[in-house]
């Protein structure tokens, strides 16, 4: 215990020492947290349209403004063709065509029916599908209102309609912020844990003061121990920051108990940590091991359901992010911090992440040599 | 007859095709001063990272003070100071801190710690830098330091990989000061080096050419065997004949 006292005061020194990384630990998840869900938002709005009106009735204006006032669509073009139209697109101005056709209002009134004409850009598949959907919504809602209008509602045959009225749980406004902010402070959480571990040891083998240690009769896990319980420190301190600019600025109190919340993240940070021990126990350099966190974070990023449902991967994917922890940690966040769960519900996430604590550790222990 | 603290027989380190250090046998007694000499690349630093558990041996034998080299490493650590070529105390840290964190690892108690530290100090005249970061001093005080940090815990052997490179000739001598010190107290010094007045202040020296002792004798006796007036010489007509350098 007395070795690792030592060891602790050691690297606690050095730690607060470097003020510009300390600085950082703590600026960065704060400056990340404030910009980025503000950027990363699922809603699609700014729809460049471009109008091609062959009817120029007062249905077809009124089936315009309709759609310009809704928010989401930005009124790119009104044009004459749909040559002319179609060159919009193709210059990337606008991301939807929307025909209407002569006769358009005529039709309408006489016929009692009427077709309009969409073309989608569909580049950026995001953007074009949920376009295409709004402007299909926007439409069934101007024919319901037209029947209303032109037909009293006493002649009207009873169609048989099925109308929808849905409420949302655990995140009444669809926030789109309120699912990011516990996502992205487990990034952050796993970013920072991460880099930092992995780089301390390649770091003191760069340096070579990893030779004054090997050739002293230190155990090789209370040298192990002896970093690991600072990075662990830290990171707690950069959760615990998180949170609170996540309460500060988001108004996002966690719903369950803040005692499974941090329960969770000190075993999630010794997998982690471990993680990261290892990989500099198999890297020489500074460098190598920045590349070789920087592959991985790019996994444990985009496959641990932050941006994309899990669900909704193909049955490898799923797989890899079984075995990616910070998908535990995006979902357990979400959990606690918007649905309120308890402890049973995230024991199954706690001992898959107990579990990988337990072997990246000890690998890292075994792999680390002091004799080559 | 003196206790004889380092025994080889045969060592040899292999790195594929490469043969580091080839068949090294020697004996060093306790107290001695035993120079390690060789041009760049003859094997020196591999053959002392052997001996310092640092590097598990190919094939041969060793023991360091009574220590099987393949089977006790960690109790070889116990009884041996380390000092490697490159600088490697820590920089970020103080000269106090320093000592205090290997005296303690080494599992020196607090009035130990404390009584060492204070003791180093002095004698290195740092009394008043104790708490400037070791980054800031100039290389000589350095490896001073790294020398006294170590042999804070008193080990029966202390290795020194080419303490003095880079160093000015006032400091050289300063710092072998402290190594005859360190030997008055009962310390067996095992040194590499480069310069050839200070291979005359140890007890006996072995030179080494392409991984193979090729000499090892006092300094007196190679003068004599090999028929020349300086130690120079005497480096020069073995390590003329190798074939590899860096």
């Amino acid at each position: 215990m007395r070795i690792i006292g030592f060891l602790l005061r050691k690297e606690f020194s050095q730690i607060f020492r470097n003020k510009s990384i300390l600085a950082l630990i703590i600026v960065m998840p704060v400056m990340q947290l404030i910009i980025l869900p503000l950027a990363a938002d699922y809603e699609v709005k700014n729809i460049n349209l471009a109008v091609i009106d062959n009817d120029h009735s007062t249905y077809s204006q009124r089936l315009i403004s309709k759609i310009t006032a809704s928010g989401y669509f930005k009124l790119a073009g009104y044009n004459a063709s749909f040559k002319d139209a179609f060159a919009l697109i193709e210059s990337d101005k606008a991301d939807l065509i929307l025909e209407i056709p002569q006769h358009f209002e005529k039709n309408l009134i006489r016929e009692n029916k009427q077709q309009v004409f969409i073309a989608v850009n569909a580049i950026n598949g995001t953007k074009a599908n949920l376009g295409g959907a709004y402007l299909a919504g926007i439409l069934r809602n101007y024919n319901a209102d037209l029947r209303l209008q032109l037909i009293s509602p006493s002649k009207v045959d009873p169609l048989p309609v099925i109308e929808i009225t849905s409420s949302n749980w655990f995140n009444a406004y669809m926030n789109y912020r309120v699912f990011m902010v516990p996502g992205i402070l487990a990034i952050l959480v796993t970013m920072i844990g991460g880099f930092l571990s992995a780089l301390n040891i390649v770091k003191e083998k760069e340096v070579g003061t990893i030779e004054q240690i090997n050739v002293t009769p230190i155990k090789k896990h209370h040298f192990i121990l002896g970093k690991l319980i600072p990075f662990w420190v830290l990171g707690n301190v950069v959760f615990t920051v998180g949170l609170l600019v996540s309460w500060l600025i988001y108004g996002i109190i966690p719903v369950g108990n803040l005692l499974v919340l941090y329960g969770f993240i000190w075993v999630y940070l010794l997998a982690i940590l471990g993680f990261g021990l290892l990989i500099s126990t198999y890297c020489e350099t500074q460098q190598q091991a920045m590349f070789i966190m920087f592959f991985f974070m790019m996994i444990f990023i985009l496959m641990g359901g932050l941006f994309t449902s899990i669900d909704a991967m193909p049955p490898w994917a799923q797989l890899i992010a079984k075995f990616n922890p910070a998908t535990y940690l995006i979902e357990v966040m979400r959990m606690v911090i918007l649905k309120g769960s308890h402890l049973r519900d995230v024991l199954p996430h706690l001992g898959k992440v107990f579990l990988f604590a337990i072997v990246l550790n000890t690998w890292a222990v075994i792999n680390y040599k002091k004799t080559t | 007859m003196q206790e004889i603290v380092i025994k080889t027989n045969k060592l040899t380190k292999r790195f594929g095709d490469f043969i580091a250090a080839d068949q090294i046998t020697f004996d060093v007694s306790k107290g001695e001063i035993f120079g390690f000499l060789g041009a760049n690349g003859a094997g020196k630093t591999t053959a002392m990272r052997m001996l310092c558990g640092l590097s598990l041996p190919s094939s041969g034998e060793a023991t360091i003070a009574g220590f099987d080299i393949y089977k006790q490493t960690e109790e070889i650590k116990k009884n041996i100071g380390y000092m490697s070529q490159k600088f490697s105390l820590y920089e970020d840290l103080t000269i106090l801190e320093n000592i205090r964190f290997f005296g303690g690892i080494y599992g020196l108690s607090n009035a130990q710690l404390k009584y060492k530290s204070e003791e180093l100090l002095t004698e290195l005249g740092l009394e008043k830098e104790a708490k400037k970061l070791v980054g800031s001093l100039p290389l000589g005080w350095k490896q001073k330091l790294s020398f006294s940090v170590a042999i804070i815990h008193e080990p029966k052997i202390v290795f020194l990989d080419e303490p003095t490179g880079g160093v000015d000739p006032l400091t050289r001598r300063q710092f072998w000061d402290l190594i005859y010190k360190a030997s008055d107290k009962g310390i067996t010094i095992f040194v590499t080096t480069h310069y050839m007045d200070e291979a005359e202040y140890c007890n006996r020296i072995s030179i080494m050419v392409d991984g193979k002792i090729e000499a090892l004798d006092s300094p007196a006796n190679l003068k004599k065997i090999f028929q020349s007036e300086s130690m120079d010489d005497v480096f020069y007509q073995l390590a003329r004949g190798a074939k590899r350098s860096d």
